[in-house]
């Protein structure tokens, strides 16, 4: 049974002239890293709001076809239920944060889903160690930097131990390394187990960690296929969607009449393919 | 243009976010300032339009101390585009979003609409006029509060963080945008974590680490200094790593590639070499 499955499934938000989702078809099964991309405004933030019942529960307006999250029906299901299965990581990480301390942050969500206290400070202490929250603790959460903040948001998240991850573009405020390093977090968590569904523009930081790359375009899906088959469809710069700058030096070379033998995502696949053709 | 003298900033508690910093800025200068999180990059633009007042040290705008102006007088000079849009815009609609700041600057009702209709088409806003910013998404929204800035047109433009959230196309036609205002003689400066876009657009980079400058110079020499790029968290362009992992095989490659075009030539010239 597929985890997340969107069956023709359309939203227009309250005063907007034209639909932010039109006819979405998609199915992700458990285990999966989706990324998600496309312009500015294409529909990706809403999409990952129908996920957790954001949409409509939330943000109001006209529905039409089915969101169904692990054989639940978000029409019917309530925000709360919702995200206990998918635990989401907003835009904005100060929209998100609402208590006085990191620890009451962390605290916040399982409490409300009835864990267990003892079982709350296990995992409070395992994501502190896991995210390096260890100085943040008492700090107030408007106190930190935005990409402290996000760090924050995503543990606070993490704490519900929810099954499916549906991140906005989690590292926007982060620092090249800090990026990193909170990729690396989510690319673990993904190969224990974790599905992910995460926004984001810059290509080039989740293209290896990524099975998979959806597409959308004006409130679409307009392409959905493996890293390597998507970056180097002609779409991406019709659309305007960034590809890795490796990605950009394979198309190049290839429209001048060399063609390296796989597609790099990254500056040091590159080099490796480049170097094995060289030598060969 | 700006002139920051040994400033200290605290914020209340314990938080130490500036220890020291000085920095010119000359007019028509584009300036970017980057460094790890936490490092005072917002705490020190922030200081150049009066938002924050330094604890300790001096900030000049034009020769002027402003610590004898007020909020008001240094928004007319220096503009700040917020790194989150939703501390910035409070309104029901995008025009008057823009046209508010307008006119608390002194600008008549007619002047202020014109001023806007004119910024707006210039960031393809034109559409949104009458829409609540909060119906518009998170890359919208930021358009919308830089168009809000760019319309009073002051003379030096600090952004916080403006390619956040932006497509490839948008962050384009933002250096473009930042570029004609450069040349019409507008100082600008950003502060960022996206190398690509600092080195596509700005000579000048500062870097910051804990509350202090720790480099300040040509954006090129900066961003190949290794001890640098350590300290403040950045991460070189796949391009640079690219190359710096083949001139292990191959010693003709140069160490100073950052353009996508350069590193294709060089591999034209490896394959073409067999």
């Amino acid at each position: 049974m597929p985890l997340i499955e969107f069956a023709d499934f359309s939203f227009k938000y309250v005063g907007a002239d034209s639909l932010a989702l039109k006819r979405i078809n998609l199915t992700i099964n458990e285990g999966e890293y989706v990324v998600i991309t496309g312009p500015s405004g294409c529909g990706k933030t809403t999409l990952c709001r129908a996920i957790n019942g954001l949409v409509p529960h939330f943000h109001r307006g006209y529905i039409g076809g089915n969101v169904i999250i692990d054989g639940i029906n978000t029409r019917t299901s309530s925000v709360a239920n919702l995200s206990s299965i998918a635990g989401m990581v907003f835009q904005n990480p100060s929209n998100q944060l609402v208590t006085l301390n990191v620890e009451r942050e962390l605290a916040f969500g399982p409490e409300n889903l009835g864990v267990d206290p003892a079982e709350i400070t296990n995992r409070i202490n395992e994501i502190v160690e896991l995210l390096f929250l260890e100085n943040l603790l008492e700090k107030h959460p408007h106190e930190m930097s935005g990409g402290e903040q996000q760090r924050v948001a995503l543990a606070a998240t993490l704490a519900m131990k929810p099954q499916i991850l549906v991140a906005d573009e989690p590292t926007s405020n982060l620092d090249p390394k800090n990026a990193e390093h909170i990729l690396e977090i989510i690319s673990s968590l993904n190969k224990r187990g974790m599905t992910v569904v995460l926004i984001e523009h810059r290509l080039d930081l989740v293209a290896q960690d990524a099975t998979r790359i959806v597409l959308m375009n004006a409130g679409r899906i307009v392409a959905d296929g493996k890293p390597r088959e998507i970056l180097v469809d002609d779409i991406c710069q019709e659309i305007g969607v960034g590809i890795p700058k490796a990605t950009q030096v394979y198309k190049g070379l290839k429209k001048r009449g060399i063609q390296l033998p796989s597609v790099p995502l990254s500056g040091e696949e590159l080099a490796y393919i480049v170097q094995e053709a060289v030598l060969k | 243009m700006i002139k920051i003298e040994d400033i200290h900033f605290k914020y209340e508690g314990v938080y130490t976010a500036l220890r020291g910093v000085s920095i010119q800025i000359d007019q028509g200068e584009r300036v970017a300032i980057v460094g790890t999180n936490g490092a005072g990059k917002t705490t020190l633009v922030k200081h150049m339009n009066g938002l924050l007042r330094p604890q300790r040290g001096h900030v000049f705008l034009k020769d002027r101390d402003t610590k004898h102006m007020s909020v008001a007088e240094i928004a007319r000079t220096v503009g700040l585009v917020f790194q989150s849009p939703d501390h910035q815009l409070f309104l029901d609609s995008v025009e008057k979003e823009v046209v508010f700041g307008l006119r608390n600057l002194g600008y008549s009702a007619k002047e202020a609409e014109e001023r806007c209709h004119n910024t707006l088409s210039r960031l393809g806003l034109e559409g949104f006029a009458d829409r609540s910013p909060f119906t518009l998404s998170g890359g919208e929204r930021k358009r919308v509060a830089l168009a809000s800035v760019l319309a009073t047109e002051p003379k030096v433009l600090a952004l916080d963080e403006p390619t956040i959230g932006q497509d490839a196309k948008q962050k384009k036609l933002l250096a473009e945008l930042l570029s004609e205002m450069n040349d019409a003689g507008c100082t600008v400066v950003v502060v960022t974590h996206d190398i690509e876009f600092v080195v596509e657009f700005f000579p000048r980079t500062v870097a910051m680490s804990g509350g202090l400058i720790v480099g300040d110079g040509k954006t090129e020499s900066l961003l190949s200094n290794e001890a640098i790029i350590d300290l403040s968290s950045l991460s070189a362009p796949q391009t640079t790593l690219a190359a710096s992992a083949l001139r292990k095989k191959f010693p003709e490659v140069s160490n100073r590639i950052t353009s996508v075009s350069d590193l294709e030539e060089i591999i034209v010239r490896l394959v073409g070499g067999l």
